[in-house]
């Protein structure tokens, strides 16, 4: 059956300015569907984002959007989650912008546990500035600037969301279209900051560089690169070696900052 | 004014009359020596039900700031000079998105990590070009804790009413000085709020000017879903770089200073006949400067006195007129000479302008000024 | 550009029974990414954009909707997948 993305999408902005083959686009209409999921009220959704190729989706949507500065999307999201914490608040950033110039912003929301939605559209490249690594980007690697082969080694999104103490963290990917519908809806409802490693593809300046293949093949790479923690579990060593794992890695409840906020408050004015 | 009497100091005045503006959202981070006016509204805002947040770096406090802001609610931060530095990106895109907020700089010795503990006024430059781009500032300087109090209100009005990032340029003598001053009845003062779209959703467009230069903001979760970007946009606020539409915005960026300067504009003038000196003096300084032109006078020598509250948009005509009248205008700062830029300019060839400068952490003394006054006597 | 707002983009429909493909060639890229997934070779990529060269072939397994970065194909079907002939 056919899903009407038009009760999601602004009249007269497609098509959206992602390349041929690029990613981005899967990864939206996934978070359409899991909108969608979740019965969100599009006029009590506010979606953020910082600056690159995926902080180009708010202008797409029909929801209450926010195209803020480089890497500073999830604090412009604290103080609109804060001022109204009624609001539904996701942001979507790019790898870049979420775990370099973002990457204090990152740790923070993840330890302040707010309920706020992160889905992180990870192709390991700055993609909108032409393909220059990022902290994303697998060690050896080529990019604009690391032209003799990444000497840097990458982030894990998931360890280090975990480790800074967030209580959702997923990771799928753009070829698990419906697995990650399911897990963004999922880190929807949670009562939490939740954050969603969304692997995607940049074939035009990540997947040429390094020759990749195209938008299909590089979709088709992260089906044959990725295995779920449950066939892992089932699996020895030598052949989970070398994949990403995906799926979810940790969900549990903790008490969410504006709750935490509001029970001051309470306790204050009762006082 | 009728109200209630207390003993505050700068710093405190500015949270209280935050609040009494009726700013409901802080974020901030810890610096000298401005920290006092977050662990006040740290203890006072979740009482009136507004929310504080103490960010994880200044960069994020402006952020959130931004976010409140967005969604309604009067927002506050409050630095110093290296806090300021650090949130001049997102000042500028609260300039360029025209999202109301308050930035208050408690000036203290620079540049870099400076005297954190020590008076200056060297960000007066930073306050009106410290974001990148053409963008309109608007800066306030008061010069007593009761100036502070109500200059803070006037920053949240000005900012709200013209859709702005207002800073306030206070720093570390009147940021910690306590004085008495009157926290007035509530009612007693004006507060302004942002216009509001009259039209349904369905018609609305953020950047609209067509009811005047101004448009509508709506607050984010009441129905208009707008889009809010840092790029250049249109009047329907989504991205553009077509030539026709840029420049026009930008320029209205600027004419939404310009041609409110009567609302903006504040200064306090004194003049002496037969003054052929005059004073531009602002902020703290602007004390020892009218007790130095007091002084002055009774000992003969009738000295023009000009403090601006308003430092931006800057007081061209008034300080234009001085320079009709007097022969030298001598502007005190404690920095190693800005204010006096601007000074000169607006004099030209008409008055010699000198400045006395202090960038040592101290507090420019009477004396020092009225030595300057007599030597050009 | 306004006209688009109020009545969509042109589609390019075609039918097959109750099955119903439409594609948007002002959206479509030609990247090739339904082609690549579909399974029943129902698309094509013709002068850069998708066609829907066999649709008699099309099991309604959604893939070509669901992969689509670009919203440049909806499949509009018996919500039933056919089974193979």
């Amino acid at each position: 059956m056919a899903f009407d993305y038009s009760r999601y999408i602004r009249p007269g902005k497609l098509p959206h300015i992602w390349c041929p083959g690029c990613a981005h686009g899967i990864v939206m209409k996934a978070i359409l569907r899991a909108v969608d999921r979740a019965g969100l009220d599009k006029d009590r959704t506010v979606v953020v984002s910082g600056i690159g190729c995926a902080s180009r989706m708010p202008g797409y949507v029909d929801f209450n959007t926010l195209h803020a500065t480089h890497g500073r999307a999830l604090a412009f999201a604290t103080g609109v989650k804060m001022a109204d914490p009624g609001l539904t608040v996701m942001v979507v950033s790019g790898d870049g912008d979420a775990l370099a110039i973002g990457g204090n912003h990152f740790i923070h929301a993840c330890r302040r546990n707010i309920d706020i939605t992160l889905v992180v559209l990870n192709n390991s490249v700055y993609g909108m500035t032409g393909g220059q690594f990022s902290p994303a980007t697998p060690h050896g690697m080529l990019a604009t600037t690391t032209p003799y082969g990444n000497p840097d080694y990458a982030f894990d999104v998931v360890e280090l969301a975990m480790g800074a103490g967030a209580t959702f963290v997923s990771r799928s990917t753009a070829y698990h279209v419906l697995p990650l519908e399911k897990q963004i809806a999922e880190g929807i409802g949670h009562k939490g900051f939740a954050v969603i490693d969304a692997l995607c593809t940049c074939p035009t300046t990540f997947g040429r560089r390094n020759k990749l293949g195209t938008g299909a093949e590089m979709l088709l790479w992260l089906k044959d690169h990725t295995i779920g923690l449950k066939a892992a579990e089932n699996l020895p060593p030598e052949k989970r070696e070398g994949k990403i794992l995906t799926g979810v890695f940790r969900q549990t409840a903790k008490t969410e900052y504006c709750e935490e906020y509001a029970k001051i408050i309470d306790r204050v004015r009762g006082a | 004014m009728k109200g209630r009497e207390v003993f505050y100091q700068g710093n405190e005045a500015v949270a209280e009359a935050a609040l009494y503006a009726g700013c409901r959202f802080f974020a901030g981070y810890p610096i000298t020596p401005s920290t006092e006016v977050a662990e006040f509204l740290s203890r006072r805002l979740p009482k009136v039900g507004g929310s504080f947040i103490q960010m994880e770096d200044e960069i994020s406090a402006m952020a959130a700031v931004i976010g409140a802001s967005l969604v309604g609610k009067k927002s506050l931060t409050a630095t110093s000079g290296p806090g300021y530095s650090l949130k001049m990106e997102n000042i500028g895109f609260a300039c360029m998105t025209e999202v109301p907020c308050v930035i208050v700089n408690v000036m203290r010795g620079g540049p870099s990590t400076g005297l954190p503990t020590a008076p200056s006024q060297a960000d007066v430059m930073q306050a009106r070009w410290g974001t990148h781009g053409d963008h309109p500032a608007i800066a306030l300087a008061p010069s007593s804790v009761q100036e502070i109090f109500f200059e803070t209100v006037r920053a949240f009005n000005l900012s709200e009413r013209l859709r702005t990032p207002v800073s306030l340029l206070t720093d570390e003598i009147i940021g910690h000085m306590r004085e008495k001053i009157v926290i007035p009845e509530e009612g007693q003062l004006e507060l302004w709020e942002r216009p509001r779209p009259k039209v349904p959703p369905e018609e609305y467009r953020p950047y609209d000017t067509s009811g005047g230069i101004i448009p509508a903001m709506a607050d984010f979760g009441t129905g208009y879903r707008w889009h809010v970007t840092g790029l250049n946009h249109d009047q329907t606020g989504f991205p553009t770089n077509r030539p026709e539409l840029v420049e026009p915005e930008a320029e209205r960026l600027l004419a939404k200073i310009t041609r409110n300067l009567s609302i903006i504009e504040k200064y306090e003038e004194v003049r002496r006949e037969g003054a052929r000196i005059g004073m531009v003096a602002y902020g703290s300084s602007a004390r020892s400067g009218k007790s130095a032109v007091s002084e002055a006078f009774s000992g003969g020598i009738p000295v023009d006195f000009l403090r601006p509250v308003t430092l931006w948009p800057f007081p061209e005509k008034a300080v234009s007129e001085m320079a009709d009248r007097v022969d030298v205008i001598i502007v005190p700062e404690m920095n190693l000479g800005q204010m006096i830029l601007e000074v000169q300019r607006c004099a030209g060839d008409r008055a010699r302008v000198v400045g006395v400068n202090r960038a040592d952490g101290e507090p420019i003394t009477p004396g020092q000024i009225l030595q300057k006054i007599t030597e050009v006597a | 550009m306004s006209i688009e707002k109020t009545r969509g983009p042109e589609k390019v429909t075609t039918d097959h029974g109750d099955l119903r493909i439409n594609t948007v060639p002002r959206y479509c890229k030609g990247c090739g990414i339904c082609v690549k997934f579909c399974p029943k070779s129902v698309l094509e990529i013709r002068s850069f954009k998708v066609n829907v060269a066999h649709i008699e072939n099309c099991i309604e397994c959604m893939q070509c909707e669901l992969r689509c970065p670009d919203f440049a194909i909806e499949v509009h079907g018996s919500g039933k997948k056919r089974s193979e002939e």
